[in-house]
């Protein structure tokens, strides 16, 4: 107990590190079963619903699969660098989470705030230094791998990452530009409040282009379809990790979807108001949304498990009926619920944006690789540019103006 | 023994060794994976020394792309292993003592030197951070001029790098 | 609060541009050549931003600004010379380069 009182620093990032690093290894995991299950209704068919109820077993099932596949190792490939390429991969694109504020800093445990691991005054750019160095993980798995298509597909995809890099930083400062600092919090501060009392002030509705062209360079920068040329099965094998097999596979395919939920997190923070809620704090109703809407889940898996499920999958789900109303009671109770806020409207909204992620993975065909580096250094960057400067024009008008 | 002073030393060791690593390693893409990590410990020196923003820029602009140009320019020459050089036996056995106490005697004289003494504190105290916005201010007003000048140096370079790279025809 | 002094860090700074000069000048490939380059580059910036720190002025952070963005120039013109080199010469040795003719 004097150890906790000593070193609340240390205990509560750590506590922090563990809880969020849990909570997002599940997140991909089921990540990987909704977009296979959207893909598939997108498709006219049903997706996983054999492994477990609704499929929900599936990431499971998959992840026991990576596990005891064979590992092979090509024979004459750097030992070295082929073991570190998917580490690389994987322990940057979790870093990257370790800056989000999943909700605001003044609900603290122990005088530190609880919803952040780490509080930077210049988190933006420490980000993005993240997502620079990426790029050594896919060039490096390429190189290593010693063989052709691998080589070529990592050097395709990395420097397909590195050109939409540049779209990314530039088509973002037209917000920094709005919010005057780079702190994630000052960000989401400076969106507080509403035009015409009932449009929130997010930065979405005055950089309507800053969003598209950064929501366009980050799906070229997370290889995702429409841009995933360089890891396309019809084209080269399977791109960079075609040599990869198990557990370092499996480490890129999480690094994947885990740079697709930085992503989806950063655009929330600088768009969408990240944890304010697009109500008005006055309407204390609000408060008990989470709770409704688990318990309203609650009541459909209660319907679904007697009406449609046997067997053991009626169990299963009766767990997941368990589970949501259990939670929906918890968040109904008044101080959970002023607690859950922040975090829950983030939620809501990374969902949303994964959901288009996956959406747009279903229905758009990919594009060529030379399509897509004209698209990438003619069209996209100078449109951000464009952006930034009539952004910075409209910023200093009034300064002009009156002299 | 607190954590600044640990943290440095980390950084120092890793940034000689990565130095070390670049001159003994035989294949060039190692040779260049050593220096991103010196680059990687110097940025953490940069955030010791309270420049949070250099550091970033390191990073981004150094490690992350300036590297990444090398790497694929490794990768696509295909540069094969090191030759190894016959060192004269001059070089080996004076050369490199030599040099060492050369470099012990410019160690010396800097730490002696009146900057040297200077202390610096640990970067906890936000009031002495180079805080981005007055590096911004110095950079738009004090040197405008520069800045523009290496706008125009990165235009050329780019100029110059596609007409060298653009294929005879 | 701990104190780091100044020295130390520019007694690094001598160090790795030190071993960036041994690599220059024993190292046969030219683009291990050119990193060392950087690496001497590096060792540069380390010691303009210890004097930033040490005189609490900011005109040491922005020369690093500076020459990071040289840097990157001369990175990608003297790579490209490389390429055109390598693809002429079929060799990276710097001691094979020894006409003047292309």
């Amino acid at each position: 107990m004097g150890f906790i009182t000593q070193h609340p620093v240390l205990v509560v990032s750590l506590v922090k590190i563990a809880v969020l690093l849990f909570i997002v290894m599940t997140a991909l995991a089921y990540l990987t079963w909704l977009e296979r299950k959207v893909v598939a209704h997108i498709q006219s068919r049903i997706g996983p619903y054999y492994v477990g109820a609704h499929g929900l077993l599936q990431p499971l099932a998959d992840g026991l699969k990576f596990l005891f596949k064979e590992d092979m190792t090509p024979p004459t490939s750097d030992r070295l660098v082929y073991l570190l390429a998917p580490f690389l991969a994987l322990s940057l694109a979790l870093t990257a989470i370790a800056l989000i504020p999943f909700g605001p800093p003044h609900v603290t445990w122990l005088g530190q705030p609880l919803f952040v691991v780490s509080n930077v005054d210049i988190g933006l750019l420490f980000l993005f230094s993240i997502t620079s160095i990426g790029v050594y993980g896919v060039a490096l798995a390429g190189w290593s791998s010693n063989s052709k298509y691998p080589l070529l597909g990592g050097l395709r995809s990395s420097a397909q990452m590195i050109s939409y890099e540049v779209s990314l930083t530039i088509s973002v400062v037209g917000v920094l530009l709005l919010a005057g600092s780079l702190s994630f919090n000052d960000i989401i501060e400076g969106q507080r409040g509403y035009w015409l009392h009932f449009i929130p002030r997010w930065h979405v509705f005055p950089q309507i282009i800053g969003f598209l062209c950064y929501l366009t360079a980050a799906i070229a920068e997370t290889n995702r379809i429409p841009f995933d040329l360089p890891e396309a099965e019809t084209e080269l094998v399977a791109g960079f990790h075609t040599e990869y097999s198990s557990f370092k596979f499996a480490m890129f395919f999480m690094a994947e979807y885990a740079n697709m939920i930085t992503v989806s997190c950063l655009a929330t923070i600088l768009f969408f108001g990240g944890w304010l809620s697009p109500f008005p704090d006055s309407w204390t109703w609000q408060n008990y949304l989470p709770g409704a809407g688990l318990l309203l889940l609650a009541a459909y898996c209660a319907y679904d498990t007697v009406a449609n499920m046997r067997g053991i999958a009626q169990i299963q789900f009766a767990v997941v009926t368990l589970l949501a109303g259990g939670g929906g009671l918890i968040s109904l109770y008044p101080p959970a619920a002023a607690v859950i806020q922040g975090p829950f409207w983030f939620t809501t909204k990374i969902l949303l944006i994964l959901f288009f992620y996956i959406w747009m993975r279903g229905t758009l065909p990919r594009f060529r690789y030379d399509q897509l580096m004209s698209f990438g250094w003619k069209l996209l960057l100078p449109v951000s540019l464009a952006n930034l400067v009539i952004t910075a024009f409209v910023i200093i008008w009034p300064l002009l103006r009156h002299g | 023994m607190s954590v600044p002073i640990i943290l440095f030393f980390v950084c120092a060791l890793l940034a000689v060794a990565g130095a070390v690593l670049l001159i003994l390693a035989r294949e060039p893409i190692h040779s260049a994976l050593a220096l991103v990590l010196v680059m990687m410990a110097l940025a953490v020196l940069y955030l010791l020394l309270g420049a949070p923003f250099v550091a970033a820029v390191q990073i981004i602009v150094y490690a992350g792309a300036i590297m990444v140009l090398f790497v694929f320019v490794i990768m696509l020459l295909n540069a094969g292993v090191e030759e190894r050089t016959d060192f004269s036996k001059i070089a080996k056995w004076a050369g490199v003592p030599l040099g060492f106490f050369l470099l012990l005697l410019i160690a010396h004289f800097l730490a002696r030197s009146s900057i040297g003494t200077a202390i610096a504190t640990g970067a906890g105290a936000a009031a002495e951070q180079a805080s981005t916005r007055e590096l911004s201010v110095q950079l738009f007003r004090q040197y405008l001029f520069p800045f523009e000048a290496t706008s125009i140096l990165i235009l050329i370079a780019i100029l110059g790098a596609l007409v060298l790279a653009r294929k005879d025809e | 609060m701990s104190a780091i002094p100044i020295s130390w860090y520019l007694v690094l700074s001598a160090v790795l541009f030190g071993l960036g000069v041994v690599a220059f000048v024993f190292k046969r490939n030219v683009i291990t050549i050119f990193m060392s380059i950087e690496l001497m580059l590096n060792a540069v910036n380390l010691a303009f931003v210890a004097f930033a720190r040490a005189r609490n002025a900011l005109d040491g952070l922005v020369f690093v600004f500076f020459v990071i963005v040289v840097a990157a120039a001369e990175a990608a013109v003297g790579l490209a010379i490389v390429i055109m080199l390598a693809q002429h010469r079929e060799s990276l040795n710097v001691e094979r380069v020894n006409l003047l003719k292309l």
